[in-house]
C-alpha cells in the first residue's frame, strides 16, 4: 500500500485536513522509543486504498527537536508528500517546502487557509507559484472542505523536482524571489480581531483580558452544567428512573447481597441516587447526572478557547509565573487540560522540551489539578454546604500547585528552558469543528468512565460485604482520624479514589461529615494519589522510578496539606 | 533602512521595528529561530513585552512569535530611524 505523508508547520490546519482526508477511523501511535505521537488513517484514490500519516508539525527538516527528528525519519517511509502550507504566511511555510523539494519524494502543495488571504489583503498568483515550485499547488480550506477533492485529484500528478541542496541563507534568498513574484499585499486597516490580538499579549490589557476570559469561562461552565443538572438530568432521574428502580428493588426482594449490588441500599424506603451505591442508582446517576453535564460544559468552553487560538496567549501571560515552577508558559496547556481530565493532561506534557519539565508538569497536574469529574462532585456535595468551602478547596489546591512547583524547581537539577512559540491569529472557529471535538471527548469520557464506575460500585459492595473495609479502616485509623480528623471510615473513599475520584467523593456522602471534614477529605482525595487511568499514563510517560518519586511526593504532600487544613480550619 | 542604534530585542520598546543584525547563540538556537523565519537580515516589529522579564512578542512576516526574555536578549536588532 502506498503512503501519503501530511507534512507542514504547526498551526496550519494539518490535522483538520487529515481528518477531511481520512474520516473518523484513525489511530494515534507512538513513534517507537519516543514520546512523539502521530496519527494514521486511510483514504481512497480511485480504487486504490492509501495510508495517510499526519507527521508531527515541524518548521524545518533540520532536527532541532525530538519531534523534528521523528518527522525527518518518517519522511523516508512516504511515497507521496502533501505539504500543507499556510497561505497567509507563505514566507515561513515555504522554507519547509523548499527543503522537501530538495529530496526525491514527489510533493503536492496544499495552500491551506486560502479563504483567509482574501480578507487579509493578500493576493497570490497561483500559476506563477506552480511554475516556480515545479509541483502541483492546490488552494484548500480544510475547515470547510473546500479544495480537498481537487487536492486528492492532484496526488497522481505529484512530482519531485529534486532541486539543488541549498544552505539556510540560499533558501531564504530563493523564498524572497518567489514571494517577490507571487505575492502581493494590499494595504488595509487593522481589523478589530487584530487589535484584540495585540491587546491580548500586552501586560495590562492582556492580563485584564485573561482574567475576564477565565472568570467568564468559569461562570459559563457552571451555568451550563447546573442548568443541565437542574432542568434535565435531575427531573429525568427523579421522575422517570426512580419508579423503575423501586420496581426492580421490590422484584429483587428489597435487600440482600445481589440487591445491594444492583440497586444499593434504599434510604428510608426511598431511592437516594447519591448514597444508595448500586449499579442502577449511583452507578448511573454519578456519571450521567452529576459529572457528564460538567464534562460537556467544560469541554465546550475549552474547545472554543483552543480553536479561537487563545491558549498560546495565555502561555505568554503565564510564562513568568510558570518559570517559578520550573516550567515555561506553554505548560499552562497541560494544566488547563487537567481541569478536564488528568489523562490527556499528562499526555500533553509531551509538548514540553525536557524530561525535567515533563516530570514537574505531570506531578503538579496529578496532585493539584482536580479533574472535571471530581470538581463536579465537589460542587455537588461540598457546594451544598456553602460556596466558601468550595473556595477553600480551590484556594488550597492552587497554593499547593505554586508551593510544590517552587520546591520541585529548586530541588531538581536543571533549568527551565525558554519559551519560543508561534502565536496564531485569532480565528472564529466553525461550530462544526468545536462540536465534533467535544463529541469525541464526551464519547471518550463515557467509554472510559462508565465501565470503571460500574466496576467500582461492585467492588465497593463486595469489600463492604466481606468486611474488608472494616479491617482497612481500623489499620489506617491513626492517620485518617488522628492526623486528618476524619471518621476512620473515610479511608474507604481514599481507597476507591484509586478507581474513580467522582465515585470516591460520593462515598463520603453517607458519612455525615461536617463541612470542615468534607473540605479536608476533598483536598486529600484530590491530591493523594491519581486515579487508575492517570496512574497508567503516568507510569508509561515517567517510567517506574520517576512514577515512584511522584507517588511519594503526592502522598507526602496530601498528608501534610490535609493535616494542616485540619489544624487551621 | 536601519542605520540606527542596535540593541537586544528585549530592550526595544513595543511598537519599534528594525532589522536583525546578529543572533548571539549556538547552532541550535540559530536553527530553531531560523525555522520560525527569524534570522539575520530579517525585519521585525516588537508588539509587546510582559512585565517581570516575561516573554517578548514580535511580528515577523505578519506572524507573531513569543520569545522568552533570555532568548530575546540574544537577538540584536538595528532600529529603524
Amino acid at each position: 500500500m502506498r503512503t501519503i505523508l501530511l507534512v507542514g508547520n504547526p498551526n496550519v490546519g494539518k490535522s483538520v485536513l487529515f481528518s477531511r482526508l481520512t474520516g473518523v477511523r484513525t489511530t494515534v501511535s507512538n513513534y517507537p522509543g519516543t514520546t512523539i505521537s502521530y496519527t494514521r488513517g486511510f483514504t481512497k484514490l480511485g480504487d486504490e486504498k492509501l495510508e495517510v500519516i499526519d507527521v508531527p508539525g515541524t518548521y524545518t527538516l533540520e532536527p532541532n527537536s525530538e519531534a523534528e527528528e521523528i518527522a525527518l525519519k518518517m519522511l523516508k517511509k512516504g511515497d507521496v508528500i502533501i505539504n500543507v502550507i499556510n497561505a497567509v504566511n507563505l514566507e515561513r511555510s515555504l522554507y519547509l517546502t523548499l527543503q522537501l523539494l530538495e529530496r526525491d519524494t514527489p510533493v503536492v502543495v496544499a495552500l491551506n487557509m486560502w479563504d483567509d488571504t482574501k480578507h487579509r489583503g493578500i493576493d497570490i498568483d497561483l500559476e506563477k507559484l506552480r511554475t516556480m515550485l515545479g509541483v502541483p499547488v492546490v488552494p484548500t480550506v480544510a475547515v470547510t472542505g473546500e479544495g480537498i477533492k481537487e487536492l486528492m485529484e492532484s496526488v497522481p500528478g505529484a512530482t519531485s523536482p529534486s532541486g539543488p541542496t541549498r544552505s539556510r541563507d540560499e533558501r531564504w534568498v530563493a523564498i524572497g524571489e518567489i514571494i517577490e513574484q507571487v505575492q502581493h499585499i494590499r494595504h488595509r486597516h487593522h481589523t478589530w480581531l487584530e487589535r484584540l490580538q495585540d491587546a491580548s499579549v500586552k501586560p495590562f490589557t492582556g492580563g485584564s483580558i485573561a482574567i475576564a476570559i477565565l472568570v467568564l469561562s468559569f461562570f459559563v461552565v457552571r451555568f451550563i452544567g447546573e442548568s443541565l443538572i437542574g432542568y434535565l438530568f435531575e427531573p429525568l432521574f427523579n421522575g422517570l428512573w426512580a419508579p423503575v428502580v423501586l420496581r426492580v428493588s421490590s422484584l429483587m426482594g428489597g435487600s440482600g447481597f445481589l440487591h445491594d449490588i444492583v440497586v444499593g441500599k434504599l434510604i428510608g424506603g426511598e431511592v437516594n441516587f447519591v448514597e444508595s451505591f448500586g449499579l442502577i442508582t449511583s452507578g448511573l446517576y454519578v456519571p450521567f447526572a452529576m459529572v457528564l453535564p460538567y464534562i460537556f460544559s467544560f469541554y465546550l468552553v475549552l474547545g472554543f478557547l483552543e480553536d479561537v487560538g487563545y491558549l498560546p496567549r495565555l502561555a505568554v501571560l503565564m510564562d513568568t509565573i510558570m518559570h517559578w515552577l520550573g516550567l515555561h508558559g506553554y505548560a499552562i496547556i497541560p494544566t488547563l487540560l487537567g481541569l478536564g481530565c488528568n489523562v490527556p493532561a499528562v499526555l500533553s506534557t509531551r509538548i514540553l522540551e525536557s524530561k525535567r519539565e515533563r516530570f514537574i508538569a505531570s506531578t503538579l497536574v496529578s496532585i493539584a489539578v482536580p479533574c472535571a469529574a471530581l470538581q463536579a462532585m465537589i460542587f455537588g456535595l461540598v457546594g451544598e454546604r456553602g460556596g466558601q468551602y468550595v473556595v477553600i478547596i480551590y484556594g488550597t489546591l492552587f497554593a499547593v500547585w505554586v508551593i510544590l512547583g517552587i520546591i520541585l524547581n529548586h530541588s531538581i537539577k536543571g533549568f527551565s528552558p525558554e519559551l519560543l512559540i508561534e502565536i496564531p491569529p485569532y480565528r472564529i472557529p466553525p461550530w462544526k469543528i468545536v462540536v465534533q471535538k467535544m463529541w469525541m471527548r464526551i464519547y471518550g469520557f463515557l467509554a472510559e468512565a462508565i465501565p470503571i464506575i460500574l466496576g467500582a460500585i461492585v467492588i465497593i459492595n463486595m469489600l463492604y460485604f466481606f468486611g474488608v473495609f472494616d479491617i482497612i479502616s481500623d489499620i489506617t485509623a491513626p492517620v485518617v482520624s488522628g492526623l486528618l480528623g476524619l471518621p476512620k471510615e473515610a479511608i474507604t473513599s481514599l481507597v476507591i479514589g484509586f478507581l474513580r475520584k467522582d465515585v470516591a467523593l460520593g462515598m463520603l456522602a453517607p458519612l455525615s461529615l461536617t463541612a470542615k471534614q468534607l473540605v479536608v477529605a476533598s483536598v486529600v482525595l484530590a491530591m493523594f494519589f491519581p486515579c487508575i487511568a492517570t496512574f497508567v499514563v503516568l507510569l508509561r510517560e515517567l517510567g517506574v522510578v520517576n512514577m515512584c518519586k511522584a507517588a511519594g511526593i503526592m502522598i507526602a504532600a496530601a498528608l501534610v496539606t490535609g493535616g494542616l487544613l485540619n489544624l487551621i480550619l | 533602512m536601519p542605520d540606527g542604534i542596535a540593541m537586544p530585542l528585549s530592550h526595544m520598546r513595543p511598537g519599534q521595528s528594525g532589522m536583525i543584525v546578529k543572533i548571539k547563540g549556538g547552532f541550535g538556537l540559530v536553527g530553531r529561530l531560523n525555522g520560525l523565519g527569524i534570522f539575520q537580515g530579517k525585519r521585525v516589529k516588537k508588539i509587546s513585552a510582559m512585565i517581570a522579564r516575561g516573554p517578548v512578542t514580535i511580528e515577523v512576516d505578519r506572524v507573531q512569535v513569543a520569545i522568552g526574555f533570555r532568548m530575546a536578549q540574544r537577538i540584536i536588532v538595528a532600529l529603524d530611524q
